[in-house]
């Protein structure tokens, strides 16, 4: 019916669809063209496009994997790192107590030693202290014998040197 | 081509676009003549190819653009496959992406304006109904011998309705390739008419704006239109795999 001639008078009348003279025609190269497209399918793009996914299927499986691995590792990493960490606060902790302890000893022994000496030089001051106090009196006495023995012959009174050491003596006591 | 306003009548040739006209000249049409439908389907086999082989030759495991659209495609119609047929009509799976990729393709290439749409030819479509038709009731017995005529018989009705129910299984098992080659090249003739014709009244100045705004609409719907035939196409070819696989209802 209406091949020829398009947009003519033929080719208002009649509907292409139903031409059957072109049915032969569409069918041949329908047909190889869904051939060519199945062999195309199956030859290269197929395989190629289901490859792609299952490596990409693969890679995103290993990378899970390597990634719950690298946690697992950092989670041992931090176990340990926090253990060492208890560890080096305990040694600290022990230095620290021994050292407090080593000191505390070594400023007994020194308080110690200090006091000894302080308790030594003191009981050497007393001694001297007395010594001197005891010079004192001596010297006191011998000086008071003295005046009173001037002051006895000023008055014109005689007193023998027994007599007024005693009488200093006494005045002395009191 | 069909626009032309002759002594002020309009004269419209919508269905002009889907004659069947030698490449190189030449009156007669033989099967082997090289035809606007031998160029349209050589180019969807080209754009076929520069999808799914040119588009993933990177083979990368990050994908490229092209090689993303080409395995979403893959996987599209895979899933469609195996969801709908079942895991055992996996190995018909090249068979039913050739189709799927055949239709979407002509129907999308048949959109550029000048474009012949081989899908909108029954001749086309018949032959792919046809096709799955056999193939669905070849595999149908050989898998499940006589135990396929099961598929016409409604064991989950009453005993006395069985007999009706079966002639009316029978009748729409024989219409299926029917619908399924028409509804195709239905769409697809309708639609592209239809743009033709709102195409035509752009001739007369006063109505031209509308009849743009019109072609612009029509256009976008026969858009959804292209990809949504072709996924009937396919799905209905998956639910008629499955018929053939597992008969028993």
């Amino acid at each position: 019916m209406a091949t020829e001639t398009p947009g003519g008078e033929e080719a208002a009348t009649g509907l292409p669809q139903l031409d059957f003279s072109t049915f032969p025609n569409q069918i041949f190269w329908l047909v190889v063209t869904l051939v060519a497209i199945y062999f195309i399918l199956q030859r290269v793009a197929l395989p190629r496009i289901a490859g792609v996914l299952a490596e990409r299927a693969g890679t995103i499986t290993n990378d899970i994997a390597t990634a719950e691995e690298l946690k697992l590792k950092a989670q041992e990493a931090e176990a340990a790192y926090d253990k060492a960490l208890a560890d080096a606060r305990a040694e600290a902790q022990r230095i620290a107590a021994e050292a407090r302890a080593e000191i505390q000893g070594e400023l007994d022994d020194a308080l110690a030693k200090a006091d000894a000496q302080i308790a030594a030089k003191a009981a050497e001051s007393e001694a001297k202290i007395a010594d001197i106090r005891a010079g004192a009196l001596d010297a006191i006495r011998a000086v008071s014998n003295d005046a009173a023995a001037e002051i006895a012959g000023a008055m014109g009174a005689e007193a023998s040197a027994d007599e007024i050491a005693a009488a200093v003596a006494e005045r002395m006591k009191g | 081509m069909a626009d032309e306003a002759k002594g002020g009548a309009l004269e419209f040739h919508p269905m002009d676009q889907f004659i069947v006209e030698p490449l190189f000249g030449g009156d007669t049409i033989h099967w082997y003549t090289p035809t606007n439908v031998t160029l349209w389907m050589f180019l969807t086999v080209l754009a076929i190819t520069a999808m799914l082989v040119l588009g993933t030759r990177g083979r990368a495991i990050v994908p490229s653009r092209a090689q993303s659209v080409a395995e979403l495609a893959y996987g599209f119609v895979y899933k469609m496959v195996e969801d709908v047929a079942g895991k055992d009509a996996v190995k018909f799976f090249p068979y039913i992406f050739t189709l799927f990729l055949f239709i979407i393709f002509a129907n999308f290439l048949g959109l550029i304006p000048m474009a012949f749409t081989t899908t909108s030819h029954i001749a086309v479509t018949a032959v792919m109904a046809l096709a799955v038709f056999l193939t669905v009731t070849v595999v149908g017995f050989v898998k499940n011998g006589a135990s396929f005529l099961s598929l016409f018989w409604v064991s989950s009705a009453p005993a006395a309705i069985r007999p009706v129910l079966a002639v009316i299984e029978v009748i729409s098992y024989f219409v299926r390739p029917v619908s399924h080659s028409v509804r195709l090249a239905g769409a697809m003739m309708a639609g592209h008419a239809v743009v033709k014709v709102f195409a035509g009244f752009a001739a007369i100045a006063a109505i031209a704006p509308l009849s743009i705004v019109a072609v612009v609409a029509i256009y976008g719907l026969e858009v959804l239109v292209s990809a949504i035939q072709a996924y009937v196409f396919t799905i209905l070819t998956c639910v008629y795999l499955k018929d053939a696989l597992h008969p028993h209802h």
